[in-house]
């Protein structure tokens, strides 16, 4: 029974196991999802999704899996007929609220009924039904439908009073979109990205004698020694980060240096330095990248050994003289590429990672991020949650 | 015996279902979710809307799995060898039970709660595990096994501190409490004030809710803070006009302290009313 259903959640990274599919059974012998498909998704969701961060894509799957199952909802499955909209009504909201000039754009495709036309086409290709659906129709601006205000939502097409109770509902909602571990970091998660940070400087520790462990334990023992080892509170990783600063991507990078700066306290030693677009004879100590707070390259690396590690982050996109020909950068005169000094920081740092803010499915058109993923050797990851978590292992081993 | 909520707790459909679930299958269910969603306050309700007495167990980052089993008093053992007590032959006399004890050998089967799992040690939940599987443990030190009489009804509340491992996870029901809408809210509200103006109720909730969609507030105020400030607008005799004039102006609502706590959240609240009074 819904053996479909649950290979295709383990498929999606829903680590869900045999034994939780057996209790699923277990629960549905005892009818306690009874005949309704929502307190089905209720139960299996209780069942299998043990981490909130999974819920999103339990729901996505649950969405298409039991898609055929259900009622044909007519918006969902965009049959929605021109003629179910209510024309004069348009007409009358288009008079009330358009100006002169969108009357004329209106004009130029084709008058209304086209106008109508082009909806149902939109309505068809929508088919793949969009969670929060404002690709195509609702948002203001770009599509010709959004400059009239106008949006499913608001027009209810094909809908026949309120559909709050039916059951697709609860699972396209996606409410727990936000809870997903490979969304993009931002205010929300950064405080479960925080917690990542430390419990990985925390891993590794060395261990140190307690001594009022040892004492309790020896009076437990009835006098006889009992030696107690805790783990080092605070552990011996230090922490060099090399910054792109200086580009479209600052507002990450700060988001980045502001999670590990938080973090700092559970490091040993925790550096910066900046570069722009690629590190080249010279970092700075300060993202103004005055002539004051330079340093010499050559220089972090004879202080800063190999027992630190070292976590770049940018977006690793440059044009690709700045990245291979010497002169090529942008800001001053750079005698040896950016390849050979990059070269050379990884060589000083073997298990160097970068994190990249740019979305990974992006990488692949930019030829510059392409070549550093290839000197990093793959040890390139996204500003996610499981990003962060990857490049911390890697660096770690 | 079906959950369905109580007089002072609105429970929303799913997790109607998990709680039944987990009581049918008597599986732990473990809730997570925003702190003041009402996780500790759910096992209080379940034990009084099945009649079952509840047993709570609070845990702190200290608390040793094996405290809950039971502890062996084995200094005050030394003191009575030492003091040549008749006692301390019986080694049964320093065995001190824990609270998984004493819910297992309740008469009716109770409903546990283990709160705030997550404050424990890492390997905390994994210690457990066969003990919450089975519902048994076996004492060495007088050599006899404790087998639950009827297995409780298990809760386990986290805050998400620590990840709790995927072996302890897979014996679990899990169930998170997201932030209730405002159809919901307004339910809440309803069971805890029943008297409330419907006009003050629609004001304050359009008030929470703006104040909650704020952009980077440090803690964004949660259900029972939502409780708290009402009782506070009842207490004080606010009325809803002088909360949409404060609407209105975006100022900043009267007796935030129940909503804001901490000051960083306030100043940029204010900060916000203050452009907002100037444009």
């Amino acid at each position: 029974m819904f053996l479909g259903f649950f290979l295709a959640l383990r498929a999606a990274g829903v680590k869900a196991s045999l034994r939780e599919f057996l209790l699923l059974q277990e629960a549905m012998m005892a009818g306690l999802a009874g005949f309704d498909v929502e307190h089905f998704y209720y139960l299996a969701r209780a069942t299998l999704v043990k981490d909130e961060r999974f819920l999103d894509k339990f729901d996505a799957v649950f969405a298409t899996h039991f898609k055929g199952v259900l009622v044909a909802q007519p918006e969902a499955a965009g049959e929605v007929e021109a003629r179910e909209i209510p024309q004069e009504w348009l007409e009358k909201l288009a008079e009330k609220l358009l100006t002169p000039e969108e009357k004329a754009q209106i004009e130029a495709l084709g008058g209304f009924e086209a106008l109508m036309e082009t909806l149902r086409q939109r309505l068809e290709e929508q088919k793949g039904r969009h969670q929060g659906g404002n690709k195509w129709i609702g948002t203001a601006g770009t599509s010709p439908f959004g400059a009239y205000g106008y949006n499913p939502e608001g027009v209810r097409i094909g809908q026949e009073g309120s559909r709050n109770k039916s059951a697709v509902k609860v699972w396209d909602k996606r409410e727990f979109r936000n809870l997903a571990g490979d969304g993009e970091l931002g205010t929300r998660n950064m405080k479960v990205a925080l917690r990542r940070l430390r419990r990985f400087a925390r891993e590794g520790a060395a261990e140190e004698l307690d001594l009022s462990g040892t004492i309790r334990s020896t009076a437990r023992n009835a006098g006889y020694l009992d030696l107690q080892m805790v783990p080092e509170r605070h552990n011996a990783v230090k922490l060099l980060l090399l910054l792109d600063i200086g580009g479209s991507m600052d507002e990450h990078v700060n988001l980045c240096e502001q999670l590990f700066t938080a973090a700092g306290s559970e490091f040993k030693h925790l550096k910066h330095f900046y570069f722009h677009n690629c590190p080249y004879e010279t970092l700075w100590k300060d993202a103004r990248m005055r002539h004051a707070d330079a340093m010499p390259t050559e220089d972090v690396l004879h202080t800063y050994d190999h027992t630190w590690k070292l976590i770049f982050v940018g977006d690793a996109a440059m044009s690709p003289y700045e990245l291979m020909q010497p002169g090529g950068a942008i800001s001053a005169w750079n005698a040896e590429s950016g390849q050979s000094w990059l070269k050379r920081i990884i060589s000083a740092y073997p298990k160097a990672v970068w994190v990249n803010p740019v979305a990974e499915r992006l990488w692949i058109y930019t030829q510059t991020t392409r070549m550093i993923r290839n000197m990093m050797e793959d040890r390139m990851y996204g500003l996610t949650l499981e990003g962060l978590d990857g490049a911390m292992r890697r660096l770690m081993n | 015996m079906r959950f369905e909520g109580t007089d002072s707790f609105v429970a929303t459909e799913d997790l109607k279902v998990a709680v039944n679930a987990a009581v049918a299958l008597q599986r732990p269910l473990l809730i997570k979710g925003e702190p003041g969603t009402g996780k500790t306050v759910l096992a209080q309700e379940i034990a009084t809307a099945l009649g079952k007495p509840l047993i709570s167990w609070h845990v702190k980052s200290t608390t040793k799995a094996q405290q809950g089993l039971y502890e062996y008093d084995a200094v005050s053992r030394l003191r009575d060898s030492q003091l040549g007590d008749a006692r301390v032959h019986d080694i049964g006399n320093y065995i001190i039970r824990g609270k998984l004890w004493d819910a297992f050998e309740a008469e009716t089967a109770p409903v546990l709660l283990i709160d705030e799992i997550d404050k424990a040690d890492i390997e905390f939940p994994n210690d457990l595990l066969l003990e919450l599987d089975r519902m048994e443990f076996f004492v060495y030190e007088t050599r006899q096994t404790v087998k639950a009489k009827q297995r409780p009804v298990i809760v386990i509340t986290s805050n998400n501190e620590k990840e709790l491992p995927d072996a302890f996870l897979r014996r679990c029901f899990f169930h998170y409490i997201k932030f209730p809408d405002r159809e919901t809210m307004q339910r809440i509200v309803d069971v805890h004030y029943p008297g409330i103006s419907g006009l003050l109720l629609h004001e304050a909730l359009t008030s929470f809710f703006a104040l909650r969609e704020l952009p980077g507030l440090k803690k964004r105020p949660s259900t029972s803070e939502f409780l708290d400030w009402l009782k506070l607008l009842l207490a004080e005799d606010i009325g809803p006009e002088l909360l949409r004039e404060r609407n209105a102006a975006k100022l900043i609502p009267p007796l935030h302290g129940a909503l804001l706590k901490n000051e960083q959240d306030v100043h940029l609240f204010e900060r916000i009313a203050f452009t907002a009074r100037r444009g």
